[in-house]
């Protein structure tokens, strides 16, 4: 085996991609977000189709864009691979577990709480990006030129409360995924110590409670503003 | 105080096992967890049944030997070996649940005795200075500031138990690997041969079988010596700049 | 037999050197070809086995624990001895032989405890060299401080635990050697007899203690290290799987015992609490630094403070007897382990102990609180403080401690000579398991040292000595003896599981400890020795006709384990109360009441009893044979040592 195959077959290699990943998959959450806020701008959607077209046309954001698929299929594949062999690892199991009293949930249950995220993005792929790449989308024009209305799209999607509900749900979901990866990604990547470990966990904290909270307000926002 | 204690119970590696309820009275509180067993080990043999096999020696929390997964927890409810757990944190009536070590690394020998031999290949996987008896410099000619000492010194104070496995949810060994490469890392005796250590030691953790770290923080917080997960980091790190620049291709 | 102890000509200082020159050497290239046995993983097993395997011979080690780790040396607490001087205060190698011989009580021999001195400084380096993280000053150097009463600091520590820190140490140098392919590991492997053949050591046979296998195993020299018998009193601060059978299945093949009477009695463990007791735990000997011991100067005050119907903080100080610090001004609370101890006895002989089996004395931490405020207490002693409260329940900061001596150390053992071998050609015992170097008392922080200095830097010299004029051949384990041997063992095993009786192994280990800690514990008299030959006798008979052990010979089986252990222990218990008895003196460990001077210390007897008293196993049940070794002082003068 080469030194790079034997790395990432060792758990802590693999451990290094999930953290990589997850921390890439943070940074491209902050710019999902970021951009989205358009959604609020009173515009009637100009800011935000403008900026979907960018998006999908820009080959800088193309390039960002594939790393961040590789990212999440990475993310997954390497935690299926990792999970099973943590299950490996205790055949058989306590009859009587108190693992409340030395770890948090959230951390126990990292695989449960990505599984739905993975399905509520794949949901959400389908709902928007699929739609925007091969979907029939209305055309809207402004001075600038002529740009697929995906703004249309998002508001039809949230008048409906089931799908609101998903993702609001998902989102608090998400939240608790990160309120423990956040932290756990730079343990893994040895950064532990006193000076800065307890910044990166307040930030942590602050980023799993407002970044979701952000997301989950869009849906909300929308759905309120459809019902006037 | 009188007490019924749910056992596992299990001939030998290839017998499937199972729980056996035992009630057992007039015990004092002032009995350590392991005299709680003596007592019913006494009991079952003067009946002629088999008693319970528990691994045990030191009975002073530091030879690492007692490791019973007591209610739900590994040494019981409080932060201490097996051995130091005294009865007064029980309390009349209560029903006590004894669970072997559960590890695919760590088998079940019989009833709750367990194998950690793969503790000590990972330790012969490199967990050691290479110098040979004699030749060595004097003692005094290694001067290391007192807080990197210290710091070693909490890594070296891992006694082998395994409650860091037996807590992990993945039936992890990276506390007790990171605290022997920590040790060896931070002090200037074992910084020559860092990069191999750390990269064998975790090979072997590995090939044993022991789980992932996901970074719960069940070990540390189980761990009767408070071993920290500031080791788990440094082991990390050991590894990851191992990888890149180690001389093993 | 005359017991030559191989001692080297020459001047006191050159003895080891010059020795070291004249030995014959093994040729590297030929070291392959010879195998070594080391029964024990502990300091002096792990440190020898790891150290022959580097110079190439090829070791096989054993160890009943699960891994050489978990040895007994792991336990040991204060720190070790080293003749370093690194303090600048007066220490020499001269200073730490002397201190030893005195502290001995001239009961050691000059050569042996000159070459444990010289040999401690290399101890230090060695370990450090290891990585063994001693404690250190804030420029970067090792720190030291004063132990056991020693006048100056000397002794090397890793906070409460340097034991662990050591046989870490050499369990690393062991396991790069396991790595390395030269030494071979046995855990969970009980030796159960030695194979002579043509007179000499050449194998063991052993118990597989998870599948019960009864297996041979042939070498060129066999080294027993497997560490002190004071489990014979059941109760004390050894490891619960500390025992006596490896040397005492070699006794049984020839090699003599050397002292069995010399046992340490440590004054500050946790009180017994009750009949449950499994075993007993050490607070370090520092505690007395700060601590004061003290009892009710009445009998009806402390037969109050039993029935808990006073407290300790309502005794007056004018009530308080401060009795050591009355009887001993100089060295008040800091006397020596054996003086401390025997008048804790004393006090609680006489009515005034303070816990309700009435065994136990205080140790009152309330003036150095007052003194020093609870931060300084706390930093210098918090983890004993948090361990006592731990198993006692009570918190120390707030009322006294209680105390009470423990069986903790045997200073008797295999007798052996210069080289560390026993009777027994090719057969060597090193650390506990020997008698050598600590005479009559051993001294705190010098078992450590022991341990590392014979495994580290005696045996690799000696047995090449030994083995430079042995075939290369192995016995092969089909020779008769090894079958002979093997079958002992499994008629034994059978003879114990069938006699099927109505009393538990533990039931006979604590009746002997109760006869050995009454009659030949703290204070002996010839008249209870006497009486406690009978009494063991007897018990020995009733455990071979009613014993109930369980279960079958393959498997792992904890009572059966125990079952030869203790039968072992029931032979020795016997041996060590002749060996009290014939010695008509009081030295170190060794008190017989009718031997003492008027202020009630130990009196030696210099003229009749200077000798190393070595016994041979003359056959089951048979009276054993006395052997001299006489002690020739040529560089200290004998003394008696006082306190006042
Ligand atoms: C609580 C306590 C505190 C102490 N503190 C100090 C101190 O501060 N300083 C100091 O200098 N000394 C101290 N001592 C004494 C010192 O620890 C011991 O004397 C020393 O460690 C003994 O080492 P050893 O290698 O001879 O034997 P041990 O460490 O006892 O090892 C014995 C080995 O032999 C093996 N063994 C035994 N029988 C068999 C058998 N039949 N078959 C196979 N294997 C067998 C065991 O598995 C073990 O590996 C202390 C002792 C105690 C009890
Ligand atoms: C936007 C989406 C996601 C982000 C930002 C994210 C982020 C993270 C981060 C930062 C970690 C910590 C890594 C570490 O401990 O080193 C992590 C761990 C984990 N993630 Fe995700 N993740 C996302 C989606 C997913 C998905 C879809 C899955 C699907 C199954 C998943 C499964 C896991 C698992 C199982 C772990 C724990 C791995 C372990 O430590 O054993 N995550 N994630
Ligand atoms: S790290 Fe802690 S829990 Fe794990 S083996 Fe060491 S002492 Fe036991
Ligand atoms: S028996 Fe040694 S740590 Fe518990």
């Amino acid at each position: 085996m080469s030194w790079v195959t034997k790395t990432f077959s060792s758990t802590l290699g693999r451990k290094l991609l999930m953290a990589l990943t997850g921390l890439f998959l943070i940074l491209f959450l902050i710019g999902h977000v970021s951009g989205n806020m358009l959604l609020f701008k009173d515009d009637g959607g100009q800011a935000f189709n403008e900026y979907a077209k960018f998006m999908t046309t820009n080959p800088a954001v193309k390039i960002l864009s594939y790393l961040t698929y590789i990212s999440i299929i990475g993310h997954v594949i390497v935690s299926i691979i990792l999970s099973s062999k943590n299950k490996k690892a205790r055949p058989v199991n306590y009859a009587d577990s108190k693992a409340a009293t030395n770890s948090t949930w959230n951390s126990r249950n990292m695989g449960v709480l990505g599984t739905i995220v993975f399905i509520f993005i794949v949901v959400h792929l389908q709902n928007f990006w699929a739609q925007m790449h091969w979907g029939a989308i209305p055309m809207v024009t402004y001075e600038s030129g002529e740009f697929k209305d995906l703004y249309a799209v998002v508001n039809l999607a949230f008048s409906n409360i089931g799908l609101v509900a998903l993702y609001v749900v998902s989102m608090i979901l998400l939240g608790f995924h990160l309120y423990h990866g956040f932290a756990s990604a730079f343990q893994t990547l040895g950064l532990n110590h006193k000076k800065y470990t307890p910044a990166i966990k307040f930030i942590g904290s602050a980023f799993s409670i407002i970044v979701p909270a952000m997301f989950a307000s869009m849906p909300i926002f929308i759905y309120l503003s459809t019902l006037k | 105080m009188n007490l019924t204690l749910k056992v596992w119970r299990q001939k030998n590696s290839s017998d499937k096992g199972g729980f056996v309820n035992y009630s057992i009275a007039d015990i004092s509180e002032d009995m350590s967890f392991l005299e709680m067993l003596d007592v019913l080990n006494e009991e079952l043999s003067e009946k002629g049944e088999d008693p319970v096999h528990f691994d045990h020696d030191c009975r002073e929390g530091i030879c690492g030997m007692c490791s019973l997964h007591i209610n739900g927890k590994p040494h019981g409810p409080q932060q201490t070996t097996t051995c130091q757990l005294h009865m007064r944190s029980f309390k009349d009536g209560d029903t006590i649940t004894i669970e072997p070590w559960r590890a695919a690394a760590f088998p079940v020998v019989k009833d709750l005795v367990v194998d950690r031999g793969s503790f000590d290949r990972i330790i012969q996987a490199g967990g050691y200075v290479s110098v040979n008896t004699g030749g060595v410099p004097d003692a005094n000619e290694i001067p290391i500031p007192k807080k990197i000492a210290d710091e070693a010194f909490d890594a070296a104070t891992c006694i082998g138990c395994g409650a860091c496995v037996a807590a992990c949810k993945n039936a992890s060994a990276m506390l007790f690997t990171s605290a022997k490469i920590s040790q060896l890392a931070m002090l200037p005796q074992g910084k020559v041969e860092r990069k191999e250590r750390a990269e064998k030691m975790i090979a072997q953790m590995d090939e044993e079988g022991f789980g992932a770290c996901t970074n719960t923080g069940a070990c540390s917080i189980e761990c009767p010596k408070g071993i920290s997960l500031t080791n788990i980091a440094r082991m990390n790190r050991e590894y990851f700049s191992a990888i890149v620049s180690s001389e093993n291709v | 037999m005359i017991l030559d102890s191989k001692i080297p000509a020459g001047s006191l200082a050159e003895k080891w050197t010059k020795h070291k020159f004249n030995m014959k050497l093994v040729n590297p290239a030929n070291k392959r070809k010879y195998e070594v046995i080391v029964v024990g993983t502990g300091l002096a097993g792990a440190s020898a086995a790891a150290s022959l395997a580097e110079l190439g011979y090829n070791v096989k080690a054993f160890c009943f624990q699960d891994s050489p780790r978990r040895a007994h040396s792991i336990a040991a607490q204060g720190g070790i001895n080293a003749a370093k001087n690194y303090q600048n205060d007066g220490d020499s190698v001269y200073r730490l032989f002397y201190d030893t011989i005195k502290g001995g009580d001239y009961r050691s021999r000059e050569a042996n405890v000159h070459r444990l001195a010289e040999v401690s400084v290399n101890i230090i380096d060695q370990c450090v060299a290891q990585g063994v993280p001693f404690a250190r000053e804030y420029g970067g150097l090792l720190a030291n401080r004063s132990f056991g009463g020693a006048q100056v600091s000397r002794t090397f520590y890793a906070r409460g635990q340097t034991g662990q820190q050591l046989l870490l140490g050499a369990y690393s140098a062991l396991s790069r050697q396991v790595a390395n392919g030269k030494v071979k590991l046995y855990p969970r492997t009980e030796m159960m007899d030695v194979v002579t053949i043509d007179g000499k050591a050449r194998g063991i046979v052993t118990r597989n203690l998870i599948t019960g296998a009864i297996e041979s195993h042939s070498a060129h020299a066999v080294l027993l290290c497997t560490g002190g018998y004071g489990n014979v009193f059941f109760l004390s601060t050894n490891a619960m799987g500390s025992n006596v059978t490896a040397a005492w299945r070699a006794h049984k093949k020839g090699a003599y015992f050397a002292n069995p009477c010399y046992t340490q009695i440590h004054p500050t463990c946790i009180p017994v609490s009750g009949d449950h007791q499994s075993k007993l735990t050490l607070m370090s000997e520092s505690l007395r630094n700060d601590g004061r011991v003290w009892v009710p100067k009445t009998k009806e005050l402390a037969e109050k403070l039993r029935k808990k119907e006073i407290m300790p903080k309502d005794i007056k100080d004018e009530d308080r007897d401060y009795y050591l610090e009355r009887r001993y001004p100089s060295f008040g609370n800091l006397v020596p382990r054996d003086v401390a101890s025997r008048n804790a006895k004393y006090v609680c002989d006489e009515g005034r102990g303070v816990n309700e089996t009435g065994e136990a004395v205080f140790l009152d931490f309330r003036d150095a609180i007052i003194r020093d405020g609870e931060d300084t207490i706390s930093a210098k002693y918090g983890n004993l403080f948090d361990m006592y409260q731990q198993i006692t329940g009570e918190n120390p900061y707030q009322t006294p401690m209680k105390i009470y001596p423990a069986v903790h150390y045997t200073m008797g053992g295999l007798w052996v000579d210069y080289h560390l071998m026993t009777t027994v050609p090719g057969l060597y015992a090193l650390g506990e398991a020997n008698f050598s170097d600590h005479g009559a008392n051993r001294l705190g922080a010098s078992a450590l040292m022991q341990g590392l200095a014979d495994g580290y830097f005696v045996i690799p010299y000696t047995i090449g000595d030994y083995l430079a004029g042995m075939p290369y051949e192995k016995v092969g384990t089909d020779h008769e003896a090894f079958k002979q041997s093997e079958k002992e063992i499994k008629d034994k095993i059978q003879k114990l599981l069938s006699i099927n009786g109505k009393k538990t192994v533990d039931d006979f280990h604590k009746r002997l400890g109760k006869i050995m800690w009454e009659y030949c514990g703290m204070a002996r008299t010839a008249e209870g020795l006497q009486k406690a030959i009978g009494m063991i006798q007897e018990l020995r008979k009733e455990f071979w006709s009613d014993v109930k052990v369980l279960g079958t010979g393959d498997e792992l089986n904890l009572s059966l384990e125990k079952a030869h252990r203790v039968a072992d222990f029931l032979e020795l218990g016997e041996l060590m109360v002749r060996d009290a008895l014939h010695r008509n003196e009081s030295c170190g460990g060794h008190f017989r009441e009718e031997y003492q001077t008027e202020e009630g210390e130990a009196l030696r007897d210099d003229e009749n009893f200077a000798y190393v008293g070595a016994w041979k196993h003359m056959g089951d049940n048979v009276e054993e044979e006395l052997n001299k070794e006489p002690l020739v002082f040529e560089n200290v003068k004998l003394t008696q040592r006082s306190y006042k």
